[in-house]
């Protein structure tokens, strides 16, 4: 007996969508079996992490606040993958997002208010778009590799973070600490009643609607997708491949900067060095467990938020250390690319001998 | 600036330009041979936590690297399976090694927090690194001398040998260097293994030499730079030495940055400047068209035989 691969004529919609969700649940297979063999309770452990939050309703507001920068991050990152960009500088985006629209903030002073808090979002698209435009120029003018080019700005963005809330802009009665000083009131988003959850999560509950619409509906979203898959079709039906790489940096850039400024004025609405917190790169993992689908994205969102949440809570009930999680979310991006060799190929059991 | 700053300053450079040759190095073969990993961060923490680990359990840091670069080769075993037997994509690949190795090597950083190793010091006794300048050559880490020994020997092997000749085939040609017999998977394989015991030593050079102790996230994104090390090499080994030095250079003006007299400007600009000019090199070899020129025809491409 032997295992063949034979290519599918189109990719299966059946194990594009049943093959997230396997690959989630062989991660918790996976993490019960390796925490066992660790000493620690595995089943325990993996219940915390992946069901407890879902159950837990007062942690549904800590879900839901995670989950939002996630899913914003992804979608656009989605975009950008659809046509073979490869942007893994979101991180760096979301940093400088954040950055411009505590500068907007500064520059208002205690002025408050909605058209104060919607410029200093909309500053934050632009700061991150801009971020996202300079590896954009140097692939499309100088042929430039986006991936090396948009990680080095993150780290870049890093470095700024850490210069500007430790000096220009540090909060003169922060006790020398590099923070900002907090944000006045009128100068936050919204919140529900007295949960955490801002007007950022119903952002994110409504963009993935907007982004399947513009992605299954448009002649934009036809373009990504032709020039993703098919840059010579593309090209002859017109479709111009700087022109999408520019506009899915931009896109997946500015999504990044406005999860940013969501994330700043929303929730924590001061800035220090712990803005860094690596949801740039987590949502490169929701991108493609969501399939790089606006509405898998959104699915996918809430499920790494919950790990998150999870991992925090598995932390002080079995003792695991934080950084689990990481290596829960990683195994999930692992099976779901190896599961990729199911949607486009079908597997036969073939008699006979190795050939 | 006196002859003692500037030897200091030397011996400085060497140590910050260790563990990116040595993971560029490892980089280079696995394109050679027609992967693109970028999961070298990963690996390279690997070796960090790998080496760092088995040096505390056997006091012996020679085990100890062997002990790095089992473990980032194992590492890099990960990614190899899920790309040569699955043909998944290599760049995502490459990035959930990436997410992978922190999480993994902090899980098994835990009991190992905290504690401390005697240095991985000096190949050659104290006696004769005396004199400062003496020092300069006979001052350093073994790993050091390894990885200026790998530069050549490397070269040589894909230049002169049969076997760097198929692999660097498999890497610009793998469907005719499958036909006429080779098996590219094994090859590739072998590559990618080499790579990920570089990177993994490259990494216990900071758990091993520079601290010496295990810290989450050591590495602090220096696999990123190898990973722009190959590109800016354009794939030549001799390019990749002066290169790893160049930014070495640039790392070590962080730290040269206030005694040098440059505080007019904040220390995290300096920090910052490798990163910046990482991009700026980038464009400029980009720029020149010359970069793609020498880069393995087959490079990030899945092999799919037909047969």
């Amino acid at each position: 007996m032997r295992i063949k691969l034979e290519k599918r004529r189109e990719p299966s919609m059946a194990m594009l969508v049943v093959t997230p969700v396997v690959s989630v649940l062989v991660t918790m297979l996976i993490g019960i079996v390796v925490f066992d063999l660790l000493g620690i309770d595995g089943f325990k452990a993996v219940t915390d992490i992946f069901i407890t939050p879902l159950i837990t309703s007062y942690k549904w507001q800590d879900v839901a606040v995670k989950a939002a920068p996630l899913i914003i991050i992804a979608l656009g990152l989605s975009v950008a993958n659809r046509a073979q960009v490869w942007n893994i500088g979101a991180e760096g985006q979301y940093i400088v997002g954040a950055l411009c629209a505590t500068g907007v903030g500064l520059a208002f002073g205690t002025m408050g208010g909605p058209v104060v808090v919607t410029l200093m979002v909309a500053a934050g698209v632009i700061g991150g778009a801009a971020w996202a435009a300079v590896p954009a120029g140097l692939r499309t003018r100088f042929s430039v590799n986006e991936i090396l080019s948009s990680l080095m700005l993150t780290y870049v963005a890093g470095h700024a973070l850490s210069y500007l809330v430790g000096g220009p802009w540090k909060d003169p009665e922060g006790r020398n600490f590099p923070v900002t000083a907090p944000l006045v009131d009128s100068q936050t988003l919204p919140v529900l009643g007295t949960s955490t959850v801002h007007l950022g999560v119903l952002v994110a509950v409504i963009l993935p609607f907007v982004f399947w619409y513009l992605m299954s509906r448009s002649v934009f979203g036809f373009q990504v997708r032709v020039v993703g898959s098919a840059p010579n079709a593309a090209r002859h039906g017109g479709f111009d491949g700087k022109q999408t790489i520019w506009l899915a940096m931009i896109i997946s850039g500015g999504m990044a900067g406005l999860a940013g400024a969501l994330e700043f004025t929303g929730v924590l609405h001061k800035m220090d060095l712990g803005f860094a917190s690596g949801y740039g790169f987590t949502a490169i993992i929701v991108c493609f467990l969501g399939r790089l689908n606006p509405i898998g994205c959104l699915i996918a969102g809430i499920v790494l938020a919950v790990t998150y949440v999870g991992g925090q809570m598995a932390q002080t009930s079995v003792k695991i250390p934080s950084s689990t999680a990481g290596i829960f979310q990683a195994m999930m991006l692992f099976l779901i690319l190896a599961s990729d060799i199911l949607v486009r190929y079908r597997i036969k059991l073939v008699k006979g001998a190795v050939a | 600036m006196s002859a003692e700053f500037i030897i200091l300053a030397i011996i400085t450079i060497v140590g910050l330009t260790t563990p990116i040759l040595l993971a560029g190095i490892g980089e280079l073969v696995v394109e050679k041979a027609g992967v693109l990993n970028l999961g070298v961060e990963g690996m390279m923490l690997m070796g960090a936590i790998s080496g760092f680990a088995v040096t505390v359990m056997t006091f012996n840091p020679w085990v100890g690297i062997l002990g790095a670069a089992a473990g980032g080769a194992a590492a890099s075993m990960l990614f190899a399976v899920f790309v040569l037997q699955l043909n998944s994509n290599q760049v995502a690949t490459g990035l959930a090694l990436t997410i992978f190795g922190p999480g993994l090597s902090s899980l098994l950083g835990v009991g190992f927090t905290g504690r401390i190793v005697m240095p991985f010091g000096s190949l050659f006794p104290a006696s004769l690194a005396k004199d400062p300048i003496w020092q300069l050559f006979f001052g350093y880490s073994p790993i050091v001398y390894f990885a200026l020994i790998m530069v050549p020997l490397t070269a040589w092997f894909l230049k002169s040998t049969r076997a760097g000749l198929i692999l660097r085939a498999v890497g610009e040609n793998d469907l005719s260097a499958h036909s006429i017999g080779y098996s590219v998977r094994k090859v590739r394989y072998g590559a990618i293994a080499f790579g990920g015991a570089m990177a993994g030593i490259g990494g216990a050079y900071f758990s091993m030499v520079i601290t010496p102790m295990w810290a989450e996230e050591m590495t602090a994104g220096r696999g990123w730079i190898a990973l722009a090390l190959v590109v800016f090499a354009g794939w030549r080994m001799g390019r990749l030495l002066i290169g790893a030095y160049f930014f070495g250079i640039l790392m070590a003006l962080e730290l040269y940055a206030k005694a040098a007299g440059f505080s007019f400007l904040p220390s995290q600009f300096w920090a910052a400047m490798p990163y910046v000019m990482t991009v700026v090199a980038l464009t400029f070899i980009s720029a020149r068209g010359t970069a793609g020129s020498n880069a393995p025809a087959c490079l990030g491409k899945p092999f799919l035989p037909s047969t």
